[in-house]
């Protein structure tokens, strides 16, 4: 029988990496995520696996760090909250801009500037349009329970290192802070530096006589050589969103009107689903569990069958852009966010869609 | 014609007595006539070579002058955003804890925008080795104030003399690392004269011996010039240099190790 | 089976610990759980509360507005969640501290004294357990062997030596519950 134990979602994605063979994380503490760095601390992973910890000095230094480690080709990871990963962007876009895989943990509160520390959603434009400067995505996934948060550790180094791309783990101070069951995988063994040398040619190991010296670096002066590149970047990121949608679906079958949620808005809408039903209202829920790619495509499907789609996000409508797209103007989608750190109730969710959809 | 001087004639096994170091590739350097960078790179590049370790070497370049200094280094290098340089060496060191790492920065990279990567790097006595070239502008954004330029001095952006009451005075990164218990050996030297350059070659030396030995963060200051910046001859330059900057950045060790 | 639990009272009254020992023993009896706290400076010294749910089923939110049962452990936290108890759902309170009793006549209401209790048992430490005892008497959940193994898998083991004390005060709670309305 697997291992199981009680886990807040910080802590999850701690042992999840560490699990996952993860070689080096470099953080600074931010609400409402410093139990990544303590858990880590704690738990002595150099002893276990070998992993590196560092306190750094800042969330700047702590993602240059990150890139210094992952253009070694380590699998190497930070984590922080909404103003730490703004101060992050500048090493974000000098990793998509290398090409560089690494993880990404946002456990969001509510901003602008220091904002709240209780959970919001109110950077999902930030992680799935590019916070940074530059054209370039990171694939983004949404975690909705503890288990997820230690699930996506090993599955965003999958991702981050099978496309060269950084994988932000994009939760929230709900997730970050709840303690769920968690069932945990084996250990797996870190990446020997023979295998990062065979399996990722690309990274900074040192020039032997048998390669030429590897470079690693997001500058071409040459405009067509720096198109190239870009038009390289938009290849690689069409290929994702063709490949790696990820999507929950609840009780989509019969559905009349659909809610199309992530993260814990989507467990707030799970509960305002089943008092629907209770009511006898045909509802059904839609979770995208990976933010870049977006579900598009199962949106466009279900918008022939529901009458609505609500949205519900923890912020003033960010996600209900890309489902409008999906939607492509077939259905009415309507928003309903609560902002400034405060969870919608479900009840409160469910009387929203009744009255946008049901009652006039 | 018997007598007139060829290339054949010239390359003969006798007459090679300087050659260049394999670790410096074949591309034409794309620094100024007359700036120092080059010798800097070329000394670093000698002792590595000399250490009998290319392959266990990964460098850090900067963004400033030597942005492209992976272009004529014949080594594994990583380009870090401005100033985070000691933070990516950090990263690098902690999980390739074999290799040797260094950064190579110019004084805005390292004094300015990255002086708290740099004061924490030194301070967690990272193992790597920092090149420090200071030439008290910022070269290649076209000759702006650095937080290393004299007093009275004129930049593009301090046009009529660096007002200190204003701006400060000159940064002494180097004094200031030299106080922290993490750095081995502290040192500044320069590369305006042979005897100069065999000094800076010997301390480079002993700053990768440093981190061989584990000793904690080296940090060599190469005090250089920058012609085309200050707007002077090469000559004209290293003679100012050594009248306006020494004085202020004294040459020799600031911190030897123990 | 799905109850969902709010704890509330003061940092420092175990408010958190409490349910954590619920979820961890529910957890290990096969069920599915959820701890939610509040967090931030509240903890430190303010008001503490957690949502803690046991359920057969897997959870679906672990926010909740509306609960089957209050756990109610000072003033501010009657004010606040005496109306979040769905009707014909539970109350518990320490009368200790509370200046407005509950006034509902649509949910079953019941008192434990931990308080006092768990000053008379020169036992102070455990005034959270006498509460959670008086719980599971109402609401028996969780067998006495799964609350043990709980403990067991919650604390370090250098704290291993003060579960029987606790589960004794469980116990305890169970015995010194009071009945103050039920409908």
């Amino acid at each position: 029988m697997k291992e199981i134990r009680l886990m807040k979602g910080n802590e999850a994605i701690a042992e999840g990496a560490i699990r996952a063979g993860c070689d080096g994380y470099f953080g600074y503490p931010i609400t409402p995520q410093s139990e990544v760095l303590e858990y880590l601390m704690e738990n002595r992973p150099e002893e276990r696996t070998g992993m590196f910890v560092l306190q750094a000095e800042s969330e700047i230094a702590s993602i240059h760090m990150v890139y210094g480690g992952a253009a070694c080709g380590k699998r190497v990871m930070t984590s922080s909250s909404s103003p730490g990963i703004s101060l992050m962007q500048e090493g974000i876009s000098f990793m998509a801009g290398t090409e560089l895989p690494c993880l990404l943990l946002n456990v969001v509160r509510g901003g602008p500037g220091l904002g709240t520390i209780q959970p919001s959603q109110s950077d999902y434009f930030q992680a799935v349009k590019g916070g940074g400067h530059g054209d370039y995505k990171m694939i983004v996934l949404a975690p909705a329970s503890v288990q997820e948060m230690y699930d996506f550790a090993k599955l965003g180094f999958e991702l981050a290192f099978k496309y060269r791309i950084q994988v932000m783990i994009l939760s929230d101070g709900a997730i970050g802070q709840m303690m769920e069951k968690v069932v945990l995988d084996e250990q797996l063994p870190r990446i020997t530096d023979e295998e990062i040398k065979k399996k990722y040619p690309w990274a900074t190991t040192g020039k032997t006589p048998d390669r030429e010296r590897n470079i690693i670096t997001s500058l071409d002066l040459d405009p067509v050589r720096q198109e190239k590149i870009n038009i390289h970047l938009q290849e690689k990121f069409k290929k994702i969103a063709e490949n790696e949608v990820r999507l929950e679906k609840l009780m989509c079958d019969d559905a009349e009107y659909l809610f199309v949620a992530y993260g814990s808005s989507a467990r707030v809408c799970q509960k305002a689903m089943q008092l629907g039903r209770d009511k006898g209202i045909k509802v059904g829920l839609l979770r995208p569990i990976t933010l870049f790619p977006f579900p598009y495509e199962e949106i466009k499907r279900l918008s022939s069958q529901v009458k609505g789609i609500q949205c519900v996000e923890m912020s003033a409508g960010q996600m209900i852009e890309d489902v409008k797209l999906g939607a492509n103007g077939k259905v009415p989608v309507e928003h309903f966010g609560r902002l400034g750190g405060i969870i919608p109730a479900p009840d409160e969710v469910l009387n929203v869609l009744i009255k946008n959809f049901i009652k006039n | 014609m018997e007598n007139s001087i060829s290339k054949e004639k010239i390359c003969q096994p006798e007459n090679l007595v300087y050659s260049k170091t394999p670790l410096m590739t074949c591309n034409p350097l794309s620094y100024c006539p007359g700036c120092g960078h080059g010798t800097a790179h070329r000394m670093i590049m000698e002792v590595i070579e000399e250490l009998n370790m290319q392959a266990e070497t990964i460098g850090v370049a900067p963004v400033g002058c030597s942005v492209l200094a992976y272009d004529f280094l014949d080594i594994d290098m990583q380009q870090a955003a401005h100033g985070r340089a000691p933070a990516v060496a950090t990263g690098i060191k902690r999980l390739m804890p074999n290799k040797l790492v260094f950064t190579y920065q110019g004084d805005g990279d390292l004094a300015a925008i990255g002086t708290g990567e740099t004061l924490h790097a030194c301070n967690r006595g990272e193992n790597i080795c920092i090149f420090f070239v200071n030439n008290g502008i910022y070269g290649m954004t076209g000759g702006q104030m650095a937080p290393t330029t004299l007093p009275n001095m004129k930049t593009s952006t301090s046009p009529f003399g660096r007002d200190a009451a204003s701006t400060g005075q000159p940064l002494k990164i180097t004094e200031l690392v030299a106080m922290l218990p993490g750095t081995s050996y502290v040192t500044r030297q320069s590369v305006h004269t042979p005897a100069n350059v065999r000094k800076t070659k010997k301390a480079i030396e002993k700053a990768f011996q440093c981190q061989l030995e584990k000793k904690g963060l080296a940090f060599v200051e190469i005090v250089s010039n920058c012609n085309s910046g200050w707007k002077m001859t090469p000559l004209d330059s290293n003679k100012w240099m050594e009248e306006n900057m020494f004085p202020f950045f004294p040459l020799g060790d600031i911190k030897v190790p123990k | 089976m799905t109850e969902e639990i709010i704890i509330a009272g003061f940092g420092g009254q175990g408010v958190l610990s409490m349910g954590k020992i619920l979820a961890y023993a529910g957890m290990m009896q096969q069920k599915e759980v959820s701890w939610m706290p509040s967090y931030g400076p509240e903890m430190r010294g303010g008001t503490a509360n957690v949502t803690v749910i046991l359920s057969d089923e897997r959870i679906s939110s672990p926010i909740l507005n509306k609960f089957d049962t209050a756990i109610i452990l000072n003033q501010q936290s009657m004010d606040k969640f005496e109306n979040s108890v769905k009707k014909g759902g539970l109350l518990i309170y320490d009368p200790n501290g509370i200046t407005r009793h509950p006034v509902r006549n649509d949910i079953n209401i019941y008192m434990v004294k931990a308080s006092d209790e768990s000053a008379k048992q020169n036992f102070k430490k455990g005034f959270n357990m006498y509460i959670l005892g008086a719980f599971l008497k109402m609401k028996p959940l969780i067998s006495p062997e799964y609350m043990k193994i709980g403990f067991e898998k919650s604390l370090p083991a250098r704290h291993h030596h003060l579960i029987p004390q606790n589960l004794d005060a469980i116990e305890r709670g169970k015995e010194i519950i009071e009945k103050v309305h039920t409908i």
